[in-house]
């Protein structure tokens, strides 16, 4: 009788766990699973990529091999199954073995991570320079070989962000005036910021730099491909921080010509980050 | 934690009821009164927490205003860490650190009721702040420049409230040194200390280095917000990112304030559930040392995308690379002390496990962060979320767990239940997980923190990380439950309730420890 | 617990501390409303707030005077004062570097990048860098604080000061008691004199050369670092009045002066941090 009611038990836990199991499912095949770096369009985007898929074997490896102790001692000398503790408690040998090793393990991975970082900040010889200044709330972009100026503003209806209406697939991460860019060609991105701070984050791009008021900080990126690739400010500045979306348009080099042409006839009427701003909004 | 009334102070004419509180002189009660702050504090910080993630729970907008939503931010981050965690660990400090080096109290019993009821009214500005005209601070905790100069009159309350936590911050240091340094029984060398004191002795080092710079960087704040200064705005010559370098110049070592007096409890814990010495103590102090001077050599890893030189980041990435290796001689050292033990798994041994596990987890994403390119990656994402959960909540806060289950006994005389200490654990352990272990791939996704909505791609982490942050609260509400419990109905603890603890409180003091301990100093051999 | 427990005095249950924290609540409470044009109202908490805490100091520092006088304090307790007293100086040495440090930034890193390469050529175009500036978005003219006037005349006043209350801790070690009350009056005038030299250089400043607290990166670091170390003298100047006072009534000995050395430490940090303003505040 006894017996019978606990199976009976056990048996309604295990219908209960594989009910929740089962209704969770559908979530698998719903979910975007992404559990890497979105995919990189430039040659640093995938070296980035390289140097952390360097570091995380590193710690996977050091990470499986120390609990592997400890899950060993854990299991084979605990009391419950008559272990006797042993007294030792120094041994300079291991000691000085597992401060020299690990050492050594980081110094190698400083070194790809040095290279990579070089190749990172080396702005020099860009083929074309864009200054982004931040704003509470939108970008401001200035084309400083072109005179091309205009400001980027979140293009998601109010609606949707209220939840009055369906939410469409670049929810917040499209904008008025995308940054148009040439394939192939090294971007120099010059940021600043009017007010507070900003950070111009594109992330396929490999690109996040902070927008300083009152200073000029740089980065750069080489697209591989065309496409439209989307970030969003990354530094806290204020109410709709999370609503100062980035869009890059990168496109062949005739498309880009065009757009250019465009633009020019479009009258750029204000400076954009100047001087004159920066004092304004200091007083 | 009610620090009985032992049978003998009835000499003294002490005040009762709430006036013994307010006006006491003794350590267990101030030591008492530190840890249910800290667990107050605690709930506060865990239901801005879940205000969050609720609001993260799907996009759009649907419980807050955007710039409510940075306020909690702003204030889940600076409660945790200044109200909940560190006054923990203070806590643990007064209550235990005269008991394990023999001394009849604290050096200066007075100035310590004083640290303690300095961070009523800190707690009350700070969290006031969110009834003031313009609503609470809404810069992040790190409260940078020049965002904070824009905000109302809540960033002065919290300017304010920093200021005396600071002061009582510095003169609990002190006390804790002096204590340490002066009061320590006889025979009771500093190389025979119990580690938990000496992690204390670091951090209080640590936290009267760095306070005041704090204090600085928010009275910088609080001048150029009202009194004209230009120190963070370049039309003046200043610049923002000086904030940020004298702000992290305090929050480096501040992470460390929290990380290593937790390291101090797990050095306890460890040991005395493995029945076995703590392995390479000489080497665990140094390293302990060695974690506190790189502390203060590090801090611009949480600036590598402001645009500083690249010399200076690769200086910058070499340096905080270089902490892994202390922090691993302590990893491996508390490996080495369960390996070969005599081991058995009570609550304070399982939340310790529970801290060397996922603190090294938390470590090693530190480790990917501290890697330029990567972390330029990474910064400002919820990969950093992640990062300092693990090594604050799973790290820090688990160790303060283990704490409070390892010296319960001792403390209030009475014995928690085992039974429910180790479902405590298990929940904590699984929901921490479900709640942080999805903000890594949220983070690498590119998902900005300290935003109140985001884009599709982020949704079904969210949604899980929501309902494991709800599951972890809950949890900690029941924590709440066993405690009272074990307050009320525990059994009659005895003196050393734990085989293989073998510091001064559990071989020389009754369960609970009276409430005047070692009016005559031991002797240590 | 007034009992001296192992010889280590633990003092009873006390309602200073308490007292103490009421009124630093009023003080802060009071200096937002205060800074938020909060009226009347800011003023009535801001006084209340520091009025408490004047009463509690005396209070506090009262009976621990009373305290040391009837000698409770073994060398115990006072090697634990010492302790606390260095660690404490100790606090505020980094507390002056932040402002220091804030100093040399500025100086050395942020100005000069202001003037350099795209910053300049895009935000600030006509921006030259030549300490001392206020900085390249302000526009009005000051003239700097010269070294040599005042602030030489300040330094020989300090440095003198350190001299006179060495003078009178030699005294009080030889039980000279005519002369350390004359060191310390001494000292204390000598920083009267100090402030009020300072006082009268910061009306000056505001008056004459238009050097203001809101002149960019020159103005805020002079201003933040002259007056917090102003404040320290103050303060300083004060507990030597104490300490002068109670030379007068007859306390300390020869042994047992621990608070005179304190307050003496405690004036000589002021002095070295007046020697680092003098040299890269004035001078430089
Ligand atoms: C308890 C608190 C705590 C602790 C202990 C740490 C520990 C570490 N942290 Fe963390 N950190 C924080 C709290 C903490 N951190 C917080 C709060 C933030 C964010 C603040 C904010 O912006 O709001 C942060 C952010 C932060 C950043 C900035 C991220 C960004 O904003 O872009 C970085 C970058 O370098 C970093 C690095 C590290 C490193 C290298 C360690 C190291 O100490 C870790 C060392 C440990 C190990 C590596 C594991 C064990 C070692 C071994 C087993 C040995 C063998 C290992 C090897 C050879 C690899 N942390
Ligand atoms: C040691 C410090 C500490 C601790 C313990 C915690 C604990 C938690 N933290 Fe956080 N956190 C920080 C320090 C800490 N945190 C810091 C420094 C930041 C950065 C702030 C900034 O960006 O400026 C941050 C930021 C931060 C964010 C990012 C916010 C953003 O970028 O906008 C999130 C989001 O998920 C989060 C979640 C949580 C959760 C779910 C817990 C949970 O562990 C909390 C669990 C506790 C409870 C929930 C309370 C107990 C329950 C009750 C009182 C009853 C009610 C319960 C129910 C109804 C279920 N924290
Ligand atoms: Cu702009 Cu965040
Ligand atoms: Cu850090």
């Amino acid at each position: 009788m006894k017996e019978w009611d606990s199976m009976k038990v056990a048996s309604s836990k295990f219908k209960l766990i594989g009910t929740l199991l089962f209704l969770a499912l559908p979530c698998l095949s719903f979910a975007a699973w992404n559990m890497d770096f979105q995919p990189g369009n430039t040659l640093l985007a995938h070296d980035i990529r390289e140097l952390h898929v360097i570091v995380m074997v590193i710690c996977v490896i050091i990470f499986v091999g120390v609990f592997a102790f400890m899950f060993y001692a854990i299991f084979k000398h605990r009391k419950s199954v008559g272990h006797q503790a042993a007294n030792f408690h120094e041994n300079t040998t291991v000691e000085i073995i597992w401060t020299v090793i690990p050492f050594f393990i980081l110094a190698g991975l400083a070194w790809p991570a040095t290279e990579t970082l070089l190749a990172m900040r080396d702005t020099s010889t860009p083929d074309m320079t864009i200054k982004a200044t931040g704003y509470q709330w939108k970008w401001g972009y200035e084309y400083l070989d072109e005179g091309i100026q205009f400001y980027s503003t979140l293009a998601t209806p109010q609606e949707q962000i209220n939840g009055t209406e369906k939410k469409t697939e670049n929810y917040l991460l499209e904008v008025d005036n995308p940054v148009v860019v040439p394939v192939g060609k090294k971007v120099r991105v010059l940021t600043t910021a009017n007010d507070v701070l900003h950070a111009w984050y594109v992330p396929a791009l490999a690109v996040k730099q902070d927008a300083v008021p009152g200073f000029i900080r740089d980065t750069w990126f080489k697209a591989e491909e065309t496409g439209v690739f989307r970030g969003q400010c990354a530094e806290l500045c204020g109410k709709l921080h999370g609503f100062m979306p980035i869009v890059v348009h990168v496109v062949t080099q005739e498309d880009y010509d065009i757009w250019v042409s465009e633009q020019k006839n479009k009258v750029a009427s204000r400076h954009i980050g100047g001087k004159d701003e920066l004092v304004a909004g200091a007083n | 934690m009610e620090a009985a009334h032992a049978h003998d102070d009835s000499h003294d004419h002490a005040p009762s009821g709430l006036m013994r509180y307010v006006t006491t002189t003794n350590h267990k009660d101030i030591g008492t009164m530190y840890l249910w702050f800290s667990f107050t504090m605690f709930l506060v910080g865990g239901v801005m927490a879940l205000t969050i993630r609720a609001e993260l729970f799907q996009p759009g907008l649907q419980l807050v205003r955007p710039e409510f939503f940075n306020t909690m931010t702003t204030l889940h981050g600076l409660v945790m860490v200044f109200g909940a965690i560190m006054p923990a660990f203070v806590g643990f400090a007064n209550w235990q650190i005269p008991l394990m080096i023999g001394a009849p109290d604290m050096a200066f019993p007075r100035m310590n009721n004083w640290s303690f009821w300095l961070l009523p009214p800190a707690a009350i500005l700070l969290v006031g702040s969110l009834f003031a005209p313009g609503g609470g601070p809404g810069a992040g905790w790190t409260l940078y420049a020049p965002l904070t100069v824009q905000q109302g009159m809540g960033m002065d309350l919290t300017i304010f409230a920093i200021h005396i936590l600071g002061m009582s911050s510095i003169m609990g240091s002190i006390n804790i040194v002096t204590t340490i340094l002066n009061m320590r029984a006889p025979g009771m060398t500093l190389m025979k200390m119990p580690l938990f004191v000496w992690t204390w002795l670091i951090t209080a080092y640590l936290l009267i280095a760095v306070m005041p710079v704090l204090a600085g960087a928010v009275t910088m704040t609080l001048t150029d917000r009202h009194f004209g200064t230009h120190f963070f705005n370049p039309a003046g010559g200043g610049d923002p990112v000086m904030f940020q370098h004298i702000f992290w110049f305090f929050g480096h070592p501040e992470v460390y304030i929290i990380a290593i007096p937790a390291f101090g409890v797990v050095s306890q814990v460890l040991p005395a559930f493995s029945r076995k010495p703590l392995f390479g103590y000489p080497s665990m102090v140094y390293a302990t040392a060695s974690i506190a001077i790189l502390s203060f050599l590090v801090w611009a890893h949480h600036m590598y995308t402001v645009g500083m030189p690249v010399e200076a980041q690769l200086y910058y990435m070499f340096a905080t690379m270089l902490i892994a290796v202390p922090t691993g001689v302590k990893v491996f050292n508390w490996v080495a002390t369960m390996w070969k033990g005599s081991l058995t798994f009570e609550t304070p041994m399982l939340f310790a496990i529970g801290f060397l596990f996922l603190f090294t987890l938390g470590g090693f994403t530190g480790l990917v962060l501290s890697v330029v390119p990567v972390d330029v990656q990474l910064h400002d994402t919820y990969y950093v979320v992640a990062h300092f959960h693990y090594v604050m909540v799973a790290g820090a806060l688990f160790s303060a767990f283990a704490g409070v289950y390892f010296w319960l006994p001792k403390w209030i005389g009475k014995m928690y239940d085992e039974k429910l200490g180790k479902i405590h654990f298990w929940l904590s352990i699984v929901f921490f997980n479900v709640a942080f272990f999805p903000q890594h791939f949220l983070g690498l996704a590119g998902m900005p923190r300290r935003i109140p909505d985001y884009s599709l791609q982020f949704v079904d982490f969210n949604m899980i990380s929501s309902i494991g942050a709800f599951g972890f609260g809950l949890s900690q509400v029941f924590f709440l439950y066993v405690l009272l419990k074990a307050i009320k109905y525990g059994e009659k603890a005895p003196q050393r309730p734990w085989e293989g603890a073998d510091t001064l409180e559990w071989t020389h003091l009754p369960s609970p420890a009276p409430y005047h301990s070692f009016e005559k100093a031991p002797q240590v051999k | 617990m007034s009992s001296q427990t192992g010889g280590y005095y633990l003092p009873a249950p006390s309602h200073w501390p308490i007292v103490g924290s009421i009124g630093i609540f009023f003080l802060a409470l009071g200096a937002v409303l205060m800074m938020n044009d909060g009226g009347a109202t800011a003023t009535v908490v801001l006084t209340t707030g520091a009025a408490i805490i004047t009463y509690m100091m005396f209070g506090w520092f009262g009976t621990v005077i009373r305290e040391s006088e009837s000698g409770k304090y073994n060398e115990q307790v006072d090697v634990s004062y010492r302790w606390a007293m260095g660690w404490f100086i100790f606090s505020e040495v980094m507390f002056f570097a932040c402002f220091f440090g804030a100093l040399f930034y500025m100086r050395v890193l942020s100005l000069p990048w202001l003037a350099e390469a795209d910053t300049q050529a895009l935000l600030w175009p006509d921006f030259q860098n030549t300490w001392p500036i206020s900085g390249p978005g302000l526009s009005e003219k000051f003239t700097p604080m010269g070294a040599w006037g005042i602030p030489a005349f300040n330094t020989l006043l300090l440095l003198s000061s350190g001299v006179t209350v060495t003078w009178a801790h030699w005294a009080l070690k030889k039980e000279k008691r005519a002369q350390l009350i004359w060191g310390l009056l001494a000292t204390v005038l000598l920083g009267v004199v100090f402030l009020g030299f300072q006082v009268y250089e910061y009306a000056h400043a505001y008056k004459d050369l238009n050097l203001t607290l809101e002149q960019g990166a020159y103005g805020a670091t002079f201003y933040m670092l002259t007056g917090f170390h102003g404040f320290h003298v103050t303060i300083g100047t004060i507990m030597l009045i104490v300490m002068l006072l109670r030379s007068i009534y007859g306390h300390f000995t020869p042994r047992n002066h621990f608070a005179f050395e304190a307050v003496s430490w405690y004036w000589h940090f002021v002095d070295v941090v007046w020697l680092g303003l003098f040299v890269v505040v004035y001078w430089l």
